[in-house]
């Protein structure tokens, strides 16, 4: 039955990977290895001398409490974030699903947030959220909530979050609507012959079979809140107030580009590497089992 | 047809007669949009028509960090440019940098241009001088904190537009009545860690790191924790439990607050002048910093914040000989009157504030001179002559954390400031190893 294809000789399918393997290379593999070597020297910023540290500043960096303090704000974030996204983007797709008139100017709607820049939509929250000016900030106030994300680390989280998951909703969306439309209609309605009711269907038949793209926008996700989401906490908090929304990958580019210390910076580098590498070790380990392809 | 032409523009350039030697190219870093950056253009288009030998090429690199990371970058790719802004917190990390870095006194020398140390502001001059006494680059843009006053809100709380504000104990007392008369925001303020702590340390003489504020080494410490400077900062964390004090953010977001009429007092730079000056719909004064009375040796003068031009290693000496003479111009009695006047930036030189003050511009512009006074009124000490930290950008930032931690009430002034020191010192540590 399974016919198995194979090439005559090597030179052809070297050939065909040979650009991937390339561009792995030169994208990934060679910055990586920089990386690496970098982070066993503590460099001055010009680039004119530097000392062999050997694991030093893995040392340095794992006795500071606030490095430390950052996995913590690190995992918070993403998993706020990963959810925030994903079942609002979920509900709206079976909603927009079930749309029988304009669901065309819906859809597209909803796709519109995922084209602003991560930049751009911190500013746009920020002008919202602004404890002087903005819009949300007045009407909190006028229900008696005195809104301040400047001192108040929880309310910058609960921004950065809202932020960051906002344009995210509308991409987890459109992956969703696709599977939703993916899913056959003779088992739903074998289903609902069944006496099942639009809910019981949903968890019983449609969830499962959305197992695989829930899978997948889970990993994306995750990714995407360790290190797209630079600019929108660099627009709205810097890290702050305090350090209550300083993440991994804020704190590489605050100690290199703000410290000038490229030695700490390429070790939280390799860090960063390390732990991102695991998670999605973890993630096909266990979570891919009970994914249903 | 794109063949033949660049053929024709190879044989023009071939064959054109070169009469006139072409001016020798000087390449400018800087940092400033806007306003600024218009006055930057203006004059360095001012010094390209006063002569034909030299040509300054100005390129804007984006704000005060990114320009220095430009430049940084620029270097180890060994395009750097001539002349380099870096504000004055990169300072210690450009004088560190021997090999990458020609001292300002060194290019004057070999440049031959006009250049006389003595003419520069002292307390100006301090930040950017080797502790030899040499200038290693030359102060561009030089300011200082100041209180500007709202006297539209104060006559609304019911107190005293003149009332004294000269120290912070009479400011406590102006506060409390702004509060009771109904303020909401009766102090803001911005770029905090430079106010409150740096120019407050050296305003009252006291030492804000060991070894003169870094100037004698590298071997550094901060004393930020001192008495002097965690009674200021329990006070304000008093003030800001009381909505007296108003947090606004990190930089110079306060600013907007203030402009738009809605606080009393607001500590800013005296560079705020021609933003408050356009904006301002009420009647606003400025008054000198406030300090502590019977604090150390207050009021001593206060440090300067800004940026200064840093001439870069490795180009050939007839570009040097341009860069001089274009640091010269800049330094330059009118050129620096002129610019003091447009931007409320301090002069860099005594002669510049003269010719502004024999123009009669500070008895247009009150409260112009009220900057010029506070720098200049005593010769800067040990603790006044600015602050020379390695990866002071940072340390920075983690000081503006431990203040965030006294306004919102999760640290006391003491645990915050000894936290700042610990953190600043293992910092300052790194940048010794890396740089010695």
């Amino acid at each position: 039955m399974n016919q198995r294809v194979t090439f005559r000789g090597w030179w052809l399918p070297i050939l065909l990977i040979a650009p991937q393997v390339l561009i792995s290379v030169i994208f990934f593999f060679y910055p990586a290895g920089q990386a690496i070597w970098q982070s066993l020297f503590i460099p001055d910023p010009f680039g004119l001398s530097s000392v062999f540290v050997g694991l030093g500043n893995f040392e340095f960096l794992f006795s500071d409490k606030f490095y430390r303090a950052s996995f913590v704000t690190t995992a918070v974030f993403s998993i706020l974030v990963t959810l925030c996204s994903m079942i609002p983007a979920l509900f709206l797709a079976v909603m927009a699903d079930r749309l029988i008139k304009g669901s065309g100017t819906y859809r597209t709607m909803l796709i519109w947030p995922y084209a602003v820049a991560p930049a751009i939509a911190g500013v746009l929250w920020l002008f919202m959220f602004n404890t002087r000016v903005g819009v949300v900030s007045w009407y909190l106030g006028q229900l008696g909530y005195d809104w301040n994300h400047v001192l108040n680390g929880g309310e910058a989280m609960g921004l950065v979050v809202i932020a960051s998951a906002w344009g995210r909703i509308s991409y987890n969306f459109l992956f969703f609507l696709a599977a939703l439309q993916a899913v056959p209609r003779s088992v739903i309605e074998a289903a609902a012959i069944d006496g099942a009711r639009f809910w019981k269907r949903f968890w019983t038949v449609v969830l499962p079979l959305l197992s695989p793209t829930a899978f997948f926008l889970l990993v994306v996700n995750i990714v995407y809140s360790f290190f797209e989401t630079f600019g929108v906490i660099h627009t709205i908090t810097s890290g702050g107030p305090q350090q209550s929304t300083t993440i991994l990958v804020y704190k590489v580019f605050a100690d290199g580009f703000v410290g000038q210390d490229l030695g700490s910076s390429a070790a939280q580098s390799v860090v960063l590497l390390f732990v991102v590498g695991l998670l999605t070790v973890i993630q096909f380990k266990y979570i891919e089992k009970k994914v249903h392809y | 047809m794109k063949k033949y032409l660049s053929g024709i523009l190879v044989a023009a350039t071939l064959f054109s007669p070169i009469s006139v030697a072409e001016p020798t190219e000087v390449h400018f870093w800087h940092a400033f949009t806007g306003r600024l950056g218009e006055l930057v253009a203006a004059q360095v288009n001012d010094f390209n028509a006063s002569q034909s030998d030299y040509k300054v090429v100005q390129t804007h690199k984006g704000n005060y960090s990114e320009t220095l990371n430009s430049g940084i970058a620029a270097f180890r790719a060994n395009e750097q440019p001539h002349i380099l802004m870096v504000f004055e917190v990169g300072t210690a990390t450009m004088m560190a940098a021997r090999g990458a870095v020609r001292p300002m006194h060194e290019v004057m020398e070999l440049s031959g241009a006009e250049f006389d140390q003595d003419a520069y502001i002292g307390a100006v001059k301090g930040y950017y001088t080797s502790t030899e006494g040499d200038m290693l680059s030359l102060p561009f843009n030089a300011s200082t904190p100041v209180l500007w006053v709202n006297r539209d809100a104060m006559a609304a709380a019911g107190v005293d537009p003149d009332t004294d504000l000269s120290t912070w104990q009479s400011v406590g007392t102006a506060l409390t009545a702004l509060k009771a008369g109904g303020e909401e925001c009766p102090l803001v303020t911005a770029w905090q860690s430079w106010i409150h702590l740096e120019n407050f340390s050296a305003y009252h003489d006291v030492p804000f790191a060991t070894k003169d504020n870094g100037f004698a080494g590298l071997d550094t410490e901060l004393t930020l924790n001192g008495p002097a400077q965690v009674a200021h900062l329990s006070a304000m964390g008093q003030w800001a439990k009381d909505g007296k004090f108003i947090y606004t953010g990190r930089r110079n977001e306060g600013g907007a607050n203030f402009r738009a009429g809605e606080c009393a007092l607001f500590t800013e730079s005296s560079a705020g002048y021609a933003g408050i000056k356009k904006e301002a719909e009420f009647d606003f004064e400025v008054r000198p910093l406030p300090y502590w009375k019977g604090v150390g040796n207050s009021p001593q003068n206060t440090i300067i914040g800004g940026a200064s031009l840093w001439v870069m290693e490795g180009h050939s000496d007839a570009e040097y000989t341009g860069a001089g003479e274009f640091l010269s111009y800049l330094s330059s009695t009118d050129v620096q009157a002129q610019w003091h006047q447009d931007t409320g930036y301090l002069p860099i030189t005594a002669a510049a504030g003269d010719a502004t003050r024999a123009s009669g511009f500070y008895a247009e512009n009150l409260g112009t001179e009220v900057a010029v006074i506070q720098m200049t009124a005593n010769k800067p000490t040990a603790n006044s002559n600015g602050l020379r930290l390695g990866s002071y950008d940072q340390i920075r930032g983690l000081i503006d954390e431990e203040l965030e931690a006294i306004w919102s009430g999760d640290k006391s002034a003491q645990e915050a400031m000894d936290s700042a020191k610990e953190r600043g010192d293992a910092l300052l540590r790194r940048f010794e190893s890396a740089n010695r």
